[in-house]
């Protein structure tokens, strides 16, 4: 089927090439961090984690988000959902694609990192994100394949592919807890040790990774002439709706408990992160515009899609400028807030901020650009085959 | 499958129960305990270790500690400085000139830093004017043990919290997980900020991406040696190193006849470096 994604008009081999070079660029940088070392990155002993593992965790939720279409399909037997279930699981793999490279860049000594299965920890919570991660990039590599090469024939998939499918769910759910478990089981950071951080990362996961898949089929209807179907596009902007709420009302309970505790160590980072944290006389707020880009976006998006002027407009912009907005949105709270904010303060409350040099970013844009390129490549695959199964 | 067969089956499955079974009767004759009395045992063991009977449980061999006296530290201004350098010297530790590749083993912070949970708002100025050597707590309960997922760092037998610096993949998820502060990632090859014709041959200097942190000079003590900031601090005892569990310890003696405190105990990791204020 691969040949599907070697014809394309003019416009897809320019996305690809301007995908491609930037993904070079990223190269080269990746070579530099390579030789020299992570000091090329913001990171330091205070604040050890940086954009790399922040994109990872974003990403594992846009990959877990794929299983909103997945389970009214193959569960509830939403049939409306059966053209687009495809795009989940690609969107998927090329999110894990991209969480796995993200991990690799972060890494000291990439060279060793089957050292986790080599001296696999059971103890260690990373231990289990590789085994979930690599597991549910399988399961959906497998299922996309299998049911898109049913599709082409025109038959039904086989039997056996059910049993992948119907497992692929809980996998989609455990990514995102395991990923939280990182954090939420760490003592002594206060701002991650808490239990609603897997639900808060679900929630947001179900709200980011169905907004861009709205984004994107709006925009392959725009330029590769697929229609994902207007009942399927607008169940899955209620299923954002929901679960966008319910990750907003999540971090308002974090706020509530903050600051009606008054403890000190659990309102400091939300103080950092939304108001800035006064230390020995100097305001540390460098997250401050990116926290509140997240609450005004969050509520630019819900407005666009919730409201009924907009939502039921003939023009569908205004759905796909909300679903970007809540997509952007989650982005910035937990593909930035989230992880950086979690160091500060240090330790020895000392406060220390963190920002990422050009070497970084490129490496970070790279990467964004190599999940772009193999979406495009696997969708391209995709609408191919239907094309062929209409003509 | 024949009659025969699935005999034989059945009675080798219970000869092997019985003998599982058998072998822990036995044991328990020798060591002439039954469930009853050892779960017995137990509770007479919480009773007389209050609520923390969890350090009473672990007392067989070694489990090293150390006794931070503040007020040594205070009376000879110098001796912090002291310690740090010969730290650094003994281990190779680079001094980078920018703050973003620091790497420390051991170093002098402010009292508020090192306790944090030991804070309210009228402290005495003689508190307040320690500075407190903070390093590596080698927990009875690390969680940077628990997180890392290579077993890159590892505690000994003897309760000194080590580090394989050949296993270390650089996940870093060990610094998240340290509540104290205490591991430091090599950002860049340490070699560059060491004097390669003064360094300690000894011991080894480290490659780029891999994380340290003190390490109780495991090295030192495994010869019979006192750690090297131990030393140097001669006869003052500012710092008192030894065994835990060995109730005739000099530590102990001095952990039984000081108030001591702990850093953020509330965590639960159970540290093995003690402060007299």
């Amino acid at each position: 089927m691969f040949e599907k994604a070697l014809k394309g008009n003019n416009n897809y081999w320019i996305w690809l090439a301007f995908l491609g070079a930037v993904m070079s660029i990223a190269g080269i940088c990746y070579i530099r961090q390579f030789t020299t070392g992570l000091t090329l990155t913001g990171m330091s002993r205070d604040v050890s984690w940086g954009l790399y593992i922040s994109q990872f965790t974003f990403l594992v939720g846009v990959a877990a988000g794929g299983v909103m279409l997945v389970l009214p399909y193959y569960i509830h037997n939403y049939k409306e959902f059966g053209r687009i279930t495809i795009l989940g699981e690609f969107l998927a793999i090329a999110a894990l694609l991209m969480c796995l490279t993200f991990i690799m860049a972060d890494l000291g000594q990439p060279l060793r990192a089957l050292n986790v299965v080599f001296y696999a920890q059971p103890g260690s919570m990373l231990f289990y994100d590789m085994l979930v991660l690599n597991g549910y990039l399988g399961l959906n590599i497998l299922c996309g394949w299998v049911i898109l090469t049913a599709e082409r024939k025109g038959t039904h998939p086989p039997k056996w592919i059910y049993f992948f499918v119907y497992l692929s769910i809980p996998f989609a759910v455990s990514i995102h807890t395991v990923t939280a478990m990182l954090y939420c089981g760490l003592p002594g950071r206060h701002f991650w040790l808490s239990a609603i951080v897997a639900p808060r990362f679900l929630a947001s996961a179900f709200a980011a990774g169905p907004s861009l898949i709205v984004v994107i089929a709006l925009i392959l209807r725009r330029v590769a002439n697929y229609d994902a179907g207007k009942k399927a596009l607008d169940k899955m902007v209620t299923i954002i709706i929901y679960a966008a709420i319910i990750n907003v009302f999540f971090v308002g309970l974090e706020f509530f408990v903050g600051f009606y505790s008054d403890i000190p160590g659990h309102k400091h980072t939300l103080q950092y992160l939304f108001f800035g944290l006064e230390h020995h006389g100097h305001v540390y707020d460098n997250l401050v515009p990116f926290m509140w880009g997240f609450v005004f976006l969050f509520v630019i998006g819900l407005t666009l899609i919730s409201t009924p002027y907009f939502r039921n407009n003939k023009n569908d912009i205004w759905i796909g400028l909300g679903c970007a907005s809540i997509f952007l949105s989650f982005w910035l709270d937990k593909g930035v807030g989230f992880v950086l904010g979690g160091f500060v303060p240090t330790p020895l409350e000392e406060v220390v901020e963190y920002y990422p040099p050009a070497n970084e970013i490129l490496i970070t844009m790279g990467v964004w650009a190599m999940g772009a390129f193999i979406v495009t490549v696997l969708y391209k695959i995709a609408i191919g085959v239907e094309e062929e199964m209409e003509a | 499958m024949d009659k025969k067969r699935r005999d034989f089956l059945k009675i080798a499955g219970v000869s092997t129960l019985a003998g599982l079974g058998g072998t822990a009767v036995v044991d328990r004759l020798v060591s002439g305990t039954s469930p009853v009395q050892s779960e017995a045992a137990k509770h007479a063991d919480n009773a007389q270790g209050g609520h923390d009977s969890h350090q009473e449980e672990a007392k067989s061999g070694n489990r090293y500690g150390m006794v931070i006296d503040l007020r040594e530290f205070k009376k000879d201004p110098a001796l912090g400085d002291k310690v740090v350098e010969v730290c650094n010297h003994t281990h190779n530790v680079p001094d980078f000139p920018k703050k973003k590749d620091e790497i420390k083993w051991v170093w002098l912070t402010g009292y508020e830093n090192a306790f944090t949970e030991h804070s309210q708002n009228y402290k005495d100025q003689g508190t307040l004017d320690n500075e407190v050597l903070v390093m590596c707590n080698h927990c009875d309960n690390p969680p940077c043990v628990r997180a890392c997922p290579t077993r890159a760092t590892f505690k000994n037998a003897d309760g000194i919290v080590a580090m394989d610096y050949h296993r270390c993949i650089g996940c870093r998820f060990c610094m998240a997980a340290c509540p104290y502060g205490m591991r430091s990632f090599n950002w860049r090859d340490p070699r560059f900020a060491l004097d390669m014709n003064k360094i300690n041959k000894e011991f080894p200097t480290r490659m780029r991406g891999v994380v340290e942190k003190c390490n109780f000079c495991a090295e030192r003590v495994g010869l019979g040696k006192q750690p090297a900031c131990v030393e140097v601090c001669g006869s003052s005892k500012a710092i008192v190193f030894g065994n835990l569990n060995d109730p005739k310890s000099e530590i102990r003696k001095v952990l039984k006849e000081n108030y001591t405190i702990q850093r953020k105990p509330s965590l639960g990791t159970h540290p093995s470096v003690f402060y007299i204020v």
